[in-house]
């Protein structure tokens, strides 16, 4: 309890803001995974934190970061089945190159 | 107390610093590795709230099994991914303005909000508790873990495999 609440939240808000730029800005279909994951990172974060300062003695705080890395385990192995799916038609996962369905 | 502190700030800068090379690399397998470094941050920041349990399944799902996961796909698709090529598209500048304006809000609103701090040391055996929790009271989600596991598990081949 050394470290202020706020000084962990405030890094979590860090890493998701990072993380978001990474998926606004990058063009490669990997890094936008890339930003996901830091995204989901920055989540978990804050769910750990708020266990430990807030409700201590209750467990529900640890299990929706579990559940929240098992989310990200599955989007990560879909999201890179998709690029590799994508890579082997198009040859391309630049996503401002994959514009097939924009009108 | 400041030891701490110091530790924490580290961390940050660890995890902070390497998430800034995930996304500036010009190549992405350093992206990747980088990546590595930032997950294994954030462990660090489990183990610093008294969470050895999550750092743990950090290291071993993230900047074991996810990152094994992405490096693969930059393998797969090497090709397009080398240094020559463009790595962030026209909009940085737009983006970067409107990140750092929900940063700074995010910031603000965080550091000014009166929460509810709680004196109580945390469970004592907090890995024995979870493990009971996930067969009792969180049960339910337990099994639609699983579920979902599963099905992104049998999607992912269906999508990457050859026709």
């Amino acid at each position: 309890m050394d470290v202020p609440l706020s000084w962990y939240l405030v890094l979590a808000a860090a890493l998701f803001c990072i993380g978001l730029y990474g998926v606004l800005v990058r063009r490669n279909a990997v890094g936008i995974l890339m930003g996901i994951e830091l995204m989901l990172n920055a989540v978990n974060v804050n769910l750990a934190a708020f266990w430990r300062y807030i409700t201590p003695r209750v467990l529900i705080g640890q299990a929706f970061v579990i559940f929240g890395i098992t989310v990200a385990a599955a989007e990560a192995a879909v999201g890179l089945a998709l690029v590799i799916a994508i890579y082997r038609n198009r040859e391309t996962i630049n996503v401002d190159e994959i514009d097939l369905m924009r009108w | 107390m400041y030891l701490v502190r110091l530790v924490f700030l580290l961390l940050s800068l660890v995890t902070l610093g390497s998430a800034l090379g995930v996304i500036f690399s010009r190549n992405i397998l350093h992206s990747a590795l980088f990546l590595i470094l930032s997950f294994i941050g954030v462990a660090g920041i489990y183990i610093l709230l008294e969470a050895p349990f999550l750092a743990a399944v950090q290291v071993f799902v993230y900047a074991g099994a996810i990152a094994v996961l992405i490096i693969f796909a930059i393998m797969l698709t090497r090709r397009l991914t080398g240094q020559g090529i463009r790595q962030l598209n026209e909009q940085r500048w737009v983006a970067a303005v409107a990140v750092v304006l929900l940063f700074a809000m995010l910031a603000f609103i965080l550091s000014n909000t009166d929460w509810q701090i709680s004196k109580e040391a945390p469970l004592e055996d907090a890995v024995n508790a979870l493990g009971q929790g996930f067969l009792t009271t969180y049960v339910l989600p337990f099994e639609v873990a699983a579920v979902l596991l599963l099905a992104a598990l049998v999607g992912a081949i269906v999508i990457a495999r050859e026709e």
